[in-house]
């Protein structure tokens, strides 16, 4: 038998008679029992506090290695895949990004285009460097072809938006005719004197007007004067409607 | 009676007090406990043997805890902690399993 050293009498002559659990329990309050109780509480104590220290701790202090390690792996699979995320979510977003640089360049380009477009068709006022010809025509000799040419010379020297007498856009469909010697253009009449407005580089534009045998030397030949002003800002204000094409559809580019 | 009524005062007292044990302390309250629990079964059965004696039940008490504890101490010094609480324990259940044998034959006759 073991431990019989332990919490045995060293005594030589131990009470030997048998006691019972009942007698452990209704025994009389002595110096022993007291001692034994204050032992015993210590112990409930600490027992208690170790149960609950155990209750308490990490979830993960009772888990096994191998658990541990299945863990571990699954976690470091998961951030694996978050990162591969990341680095998807972040390709995606450069994608995006650049696609909207795109479109907003695309647009930027449009943009331009149309108000070039607009400026051509004579659908928008504009306003620019330029030049403003006056031609007073006293005898009422300036006919259609005069003013056409003039026109065109003005076009070729780069004139980029034409109006006459503040009333009339000329746009590449204008029509300049004669009726009844008066000059008619897209069905407006126009009287003298006529004043045209010319957007574009002016001393070009002036050029354009006073060279030998151009639109001052033909109104001269039928009694009539020119002047040119040259100005920083020659504003065109009236418009042209454009009718939707009838017959034509654009190309597809 | 009173050796009962000390036991669960201390119960009551670890559940409403719900004290916090120093770190350097953790690791050793385990073994105490369970080193108590061999002194406690021990003098049990001294007791149902009829040679049960407080003085010898307070010094294998106060001596199972130390020598536990300083085990698990010179253990954690030497880097075998683990190994060492695992044997103490061992040793400490065989022998807290023979004691209630003996304590069951006494109370049972069996």
């Amino acid at each position: 038998m073991p431990d019989r050293d332990l919490a045995t009498s060293p005594s030589p002559e131990p009470r030997r008679e048998r006691r019972t659990l009942r007698s452990l329990v209704a025994g009389r309050p002595g110096r022993a029992q007291l001692i034994v109780a204050v032992l015993l509480a210590a112990l409930g104590f600490a027992a208690v506090v170790q149960v609950r220290l155990t209750r308490t701790d990490d979830n993960f202090a009772g888990a096994r290695r191998d658990d541990l390690v299945t863990l571990l792996d699954s976690l470091s699979g998961a951030a694996d895949r978050a990162q591969q995320q990341i680095g998807d979510l972040e390709q995606t977003r450069r994608d995006l990004l650049s696609s909207s640089q795109r479109r907003s360049a695309a647009v930027a380009e449009e943009r331009s285009r149309l108000s070039v477009l607009q400026i051509l068709t004579g659908t928008v006022g504009a306003v620019g460097p330029g030049v403003t010809v006056t031609i007073s025509d006293p005898d009422g000799a300036v006919t259609a072809p005069i003013l056409l040419n003039g026109i065109d010379e003005l076009r070729d020297a780069g004139a980029e938006a034409i109006e006459l007498n503040n009333t009339v856009r000329v746009v590449a469909s204008t029509s300049i005719v004669d009726r009844d010697g008066v000059l008619v253009v897209d069905g407006t009449a126009l009287h003298a004197p006529y004043v045209i407005d010319v957007i574009g580089s002016p001393h070009t534009l002036a050029e354009a007007v006073v060279f030998p045998g151009g639109l001052s030397d033909e109104v001269k030949s039928v009694g009539g004067s020119t002047a040119v002003k040259q100005s920083q800002t020659v504003t065109v204000a009236s418009l042209h409607t454009v009718a939707a094409p009838e017959y034509s559809q654009p190309t597809t580019r | 009676m009173i050796a009962v009524v000390g036991l669960l005062i201390g119960v009551l007292a670890g559940i409403f007090l719900e004290p916090s044990v120093p770190d350097a302390l953790q690791p050793y309250l385990p073994i105490a406990v369970v080193a108590a629990l061999d002194a406690v079964f021990g003098g049990l059965r001294a007791y149902l043997d009829g040679i049960f004696d407080d003085k010898v039940f307070v010094v294998s008490f106060v001596s199972n805890v130390l020598i536990a504890g300083l085990i698990v101490y010179l253990g954690d010094q030497l880097g075998v902690g683990g190994q060492l609480s695992t044997g103490v324990i061992v040793v400490l259940g065989i022998r807290i399993f023979s004691n209630v044998a003996a304590i069951r034959r006494h109370v049972f006759h069996a």
